[in-house]
């Protein structure tokens, strides 16, 4: 084996290989079939600070294996391309749309969708309790991802102005435009009105 | 679980090395394709419109992430995100044209993930190469789009060759105009280009909107200090504040002294597939005062050549105004 490519770079370069193995492409592909195989799918993420094993095909979306391989359905798929965020979850703290991450992505990562933001109690978090006491939602649909991006916003500024709060919910559309209900809930999340 | 699949099935490599990296990407070639941040390139393969034998993600590969600063300006990694390009001290502090253009790009979730080298090497937006239609661009014989009936408000206004589609990049056009420099590597070696080199247009190859070819790797982005904290300006109109591309945006640089204009580089984006800049102008306005009198006298000249469409008339007067407004800022 070439010294430059340990097993470990091996599995960390290549998580699945079809049938394709040919010369040239062997050093890659035959190493990872004739270690593990299939087995590279198998990877164990990081979700809502519980570690589960997942199998992951390699052109999976993060989405996709939220809602259809872990049962966390309270992440929606909207628009499926990253117009939309209604799939925004928190990936090592930051805010991305999980209809365009590879899950494959964040396999080294943790990853928080809307079931993990309420506290370890049961209680809601200050951002879903203000948007309760807001009326924020209408149909709710973009809601879990608005919650995401608030929550991630908070983290980093605890007492946001509404145009920073504008700002940093920009990434979420909500049809039945209902902005300014979200706005009022993060602020009163911020303890800014009561 | 629902009946279909997001992508359809393919090979993923997750490469730690650029070394590595270089290795696939020469190996598979055209089967393979580039990811960086995903952002464009899940379209193409969710719509089925093109496809890859290969992901090899370059995301996990540290060395290509950072800005750092060199003997002469700074370097920016092609992995770093638009967000950390947007609010890095290093570029705010000197280059702050190229943090304002980032900071526009698209919507907060995407700029986290979403890289300066993937803004600068996205594909055209034309609805109907979108579309996976066999236009000129994707190989066929005909434009869907420079048609009485085509939908074309988006479109290019010059340098069209059969493809009248508009590059979409917003950080391209600061990159031409703070004269950076494009680091690509690829199996035999490293060569460096500058930015407007970088980026070609249809009558070059109406395939590509860059000189990168199968093989190869835009690993940095280097910007030297010529035009370290001059007088900047940048302006993007689009129909929404997010998410949407660029109708037309513009990216300047001025060197003023005793109030006269010294030297610039005003470089205007989607009004043709590559960045445009406006030597002429540049030219016309050296040793003038920045004034809307300077601005005034070369309005016509900003868009001397163009060509409209049916439906994207209206980015004339809009590129003459934003130019109007870099000049006499």
């Amino acid at each position: 084996m070439n010294s430059k490519l340990t097993r470990r770079r091996f599995i960390k370069g290549v998580i699945f290989s079809g049938a394709a193995a040919t010369t040239g492409a062997g050093v890659y592909l035959a190493n990872a079939q004739s270690g593990a195989g299939a087995a590279e799918r198998l990877i164990t993420m990081n979700i809502n600070g519980r570690s589960r094993p997942v199998d992951v095909m390699p052109s999976e979306t993060l989405a996709y294996t939220l809602r259809y391989k872990l049962d966390l359905t309270g992440t929606k798929i909207g628009c499926n391309r990253g117009e939309c965020g209604a799939c925004t979850v928190l990936i090592d703290g930051v805010p991305n749309y999980a209809c365009s991450v590879l899950t494959h992505n964040v396999k080294d990562k943790a990853v928080v969708s809307i079931e993990g933001v309420k506290s370890a109690d049961g209680s809601l978090h200050a951002v879903q309790q203000a948007f309760i006491d807001e009326n924020s939602p209408q149909c709710g649909f973009c809601t879990p991802g608005q919650v995401m991006s608030a929550v991630a916003l908070l983290n980093s500024n605890p007492r946001p102005s509404r145009e920073e709060v504008r700002a940093g919910l920009s990434g979420n559309l909500c049809r039945c435009g209902a902005y300014e209900h979200y706005i009022n809930g993060v602020l009163r999340a911020s303890g800014q009105i009561a | 679980m629902p009946s279909h699949d997001v992508m359809p099935n393919m090979e993923l490599y997750q490469p730690v090395q650029v070394e590595d990296a270089l290795a696939i990407a020469d190996r598979l070639a055209e089967r393979g394709w580039l990811v960086g941040g995903g952002q464009d390139t899940y379209g193409w393969l969710k719509d089925r419109a093109k496809s890859a034998d290969a992901l090899i993600d370059l995301s996990a590969i540290e060395s290509l992430r950072g800005i750092r600063e060199t003997a002469d300006g700074i370097e920016i990694g092609a992995l770093t995100t638009l967000t950390e390009v947007a609010t890095s001290d290093l570029v705010r502090g000197s280059f702050s044209l190229l943090a304002d253009a980032a900071g526009k790009v698209a919507s907060p979730q995407i700029r986290n993930i979403g890289t300066l080298g993937g803004n600068v090497s996205q594909d055209v937006r034309c609805w109907y190469y979108r579309r996976g239609l066999s236009c000129y661009r994707a190989g066929g014989n005909l434009c869907y789009a420079d048609t009485p009936q085509g939908m074309n408000r988006e479109h290019a206004l010059f340098d069209q060759s059969r493809c009248v589609a508009a590059g979409a990049s917003d950080t391209a056009p600061a990159l031409v105009a703070l004269d950076a420099y494009m680091v690509i590597q690829n199996s035999s070696g490293e060569r460096v280009v500058s930015a407007q080199d970088f980026f070609v247009g249809p009558a070059n190859d109406i395939e590509n909107t860059t000189i990168l070819r199968p093989g190869d790797i835009l690993t940095a982005v280097r910007i030297p200090s010529a035009w370290a904290n001059a007088d900047f300006y940048w302006e993007k109109v689009a129909d929404r504040n997010v998410w949407d591309f660029s109708l037309v945006n513009v990216a300047a640089a001025f060197k003023v002294s005793d109030g006269r204009i010294q030297d610039s580089r005003i470089v205007v984006g989607a009004v043709q597939t590559t960045p445009r800049r406006l030597t002429d102008v540049e030219n016309a306005i050296r040793g003038s005062v920045r004034s809307i009198e300077t601005a005034e006298s070369v309005k016509e000249m900003t868009t001397t050549g163009a060509r409209t469409l049916a439906h994207n008339g209206f980015k004339v007067p809009l590129m003459q105004n934003l130019v109007k407004r870099a000049i006499s800022a």
